[in-house]
């Protein structure tokens, strides 16, 4: 049986091409997703750790990583609940700086990052390296709040949003692909929003 | 700090089990046609949808479909809605629920007046139309109904959370189970011939004519008595609603005894 035909019209001819199949604007609005309860976690009891498949593995103090050069991320982003935010941006640094601090091995293919509430998610090394990941704890040049992922989350925006991990505690490398939260949960394990990776099997 | 290997590394926190299950017939869902057989009003502002679907993969209580429209142009929108209704039972004779039998699940729709596809939902369907639905998805908002359960709903959040009542009711089970609603007002109650001596009902603006409690938010002392009875059976916390609400509603329940690693959240976003 095809789909019944509804005679509307959703406004394709001034549909946004920054805006991914699939998807639609938010606009000003940040929605909230999230799976876990926000911890209340202190910038000063915040620690980001950097192990597994590395020369020396490190761990930055909220005051050590605002040591290192800053970088922002001006573009959009896209959640796979269908929201995209166009033009925003955040502050932080680049995860390329982080990596090149500890020395990742050569045998390291993957990441597994992980918050501080046992959230996981996981990506292909080439992913998070190349300028295209951040450590971030500015949203439009304001602390990001805690129901964003404050005082310090992941930022990945090229791939749907539940891969830059709120509440960032470490990012470990390995060598092999382990599914995270979502990717044990019936999400896809790579997430292109332009490919309209969402669930297993996309 | 040189790391000798890896399995000398600390271990990452972690949530909770993987409650998900493989589904039979494989992970992937595909998009069906599903046959809309049915169609009810819950309040003003809350329509329930009955499918039957042709693929029926058995659905946990706490998941939801994602139903897909396309417009004149051929541009098409995709909305995730939780599923009301209780899984169907397998049928007498059947060996295991197989993917091909096929199953009627009821989504039940809030309408959102600038939205795209929930409007159509409400002022188009109709009983024989066909809708294009993928599902059933989610594995951590999921109670399989064999562990205590703490249900928390604000508005349409209560939706996946009857799905896990009726569910609990249709077995006769005896897991010892809670369900808090939090509506504005008696006209924005979804399925209210249905609440039993397991529910509390909370009105935060206003309330029925004698109600013994006054018009106002969720609070702790509503919630306390059912986690002091509830968490040291080892319960789950369920707390679905807006964003606002869930975030309220959560940190209650964590406030009044409930560990935070027991407590599950879905935060319904404004996509309509």
């Amino acid at each position: 049986m095809p789909p019944t035909s509804f005679r509307r019209l959703f406004g394709g001819a001034e549909r946004d091409p920054r805006l991914p199949p699939g998807q639609y604007d938010a606009g000003n609005t940040f929605p909230v997703l999230t799976a876990e309860v926000s911890p209340r976690l202190q910038a000063r009891d915040w620690t980001l750790r950097v192990d597994g498949l590395v020369e020396t593995a490190r761990t930055w103090t909220w005051d050590e990583i605002h040591k290192l050069p800053p970088s922002t991320y001006n573009g959009d982003i896209h959640c796979v609940t269908t929201w995209s935010k166009l033009g925003t941006s955040f502050g932080g640094v680049s995860v390329d700086g982080l990596f090149a601090a500890v020395g990742v091995r050569p045998e390291a293919t993957h990441v597994l990052a992980w918050s501080v509430t046992g959230y996981t998610t996981n990506l292909p090394i080439e992913h998070v390296t190349g300028g295209r990941a951040w450590i971030v704890w500015e949203h439009e040049g304001k602390p990001l709040p805690p129901e964003h992922g404050g005082p310090v989350r992941m930022l990945v925006p090229h791939l749907y949003f539940w891969k830059s991990a709120k509440w960032i505690g470490g990012i470990r490398l390995l060598d092999h692909d382990e599914p995270g939260f979502w990717e044990q949960r019936g999400y896809h394990m790579l997430g292109d929003p332009w490919l309209e990776q969402r669930y297993d099997g996309d | 700090m040189t790391e000798g290997s890896v399995g000398d590394l600390p271990p990452i926190p972690t949530i909770g089990p993987v409650s998900r299950r493989v589904p039979p017939g494989g992970a992937r869902r595909d998009w069906q046609a599903g046959e809309v057989v049915g169609v009810r009003d819950e309040t003003a502002r809350a329509r329930t949808l009955r499918l039957w679907l042709p693929t029926g993969h058995p659905h946990v209580p706490g998941q939801h479909y994602v139903v897909r429209v396309a417009d004149d142009e051929g541009i098409r929108m995709q909305r995730s809605y939780s599923v009301a209704s209780a899984p169907e039972p397998v049928p007498l004779g059947s060996s295991s629920r197989s993917s091909s039998q096929g199953t009627h699940v009821e989504l039940t729709v809030d309408r959102l007046d600038d939205g795209f596809v929930s409007p159509i939902l409400h002022d188009d369907v109709r009983v024989g139309d066909s809708l294009e639905v993928r599902g059933p998805f989610g594995g951590w908002f999921i109670w399989h109904g064999d562990t205590p359960a703490l249900l928390v709903g604000g508005g349409s959040g209560v939706v996946p959370l009857m799905s896990m009542v009726r569910n609990w009711r249709n077995r006769g089970s005896d897991v010892p189970l809670a369900l808090v609603v939090s509506v504005r007002s008696p006209g924005d109650l979804f399925y209210s011939d249905e609440y039993g001596p397991e529910s509390t009902i909370v009105y935060t603006r206003s309330a029925p004519a004698g109600w013994p409690r006054p018009p106002a938010h969720l609070d702790a002392a509503t919630l306390a008595p059912l986690v002091e009875r509830l968490a040291p059976a080892g319960a789950v916390a369920y707390v679905c609603g807006s964003a606002g609400f869930a975030e309220a509603a959560s940190q209650l329940v964590v406030e009044v005894g409930m560990p935070a690693v027991s407590v599950r959240v879905e935060r319904f976003g404004p996509s309509g």
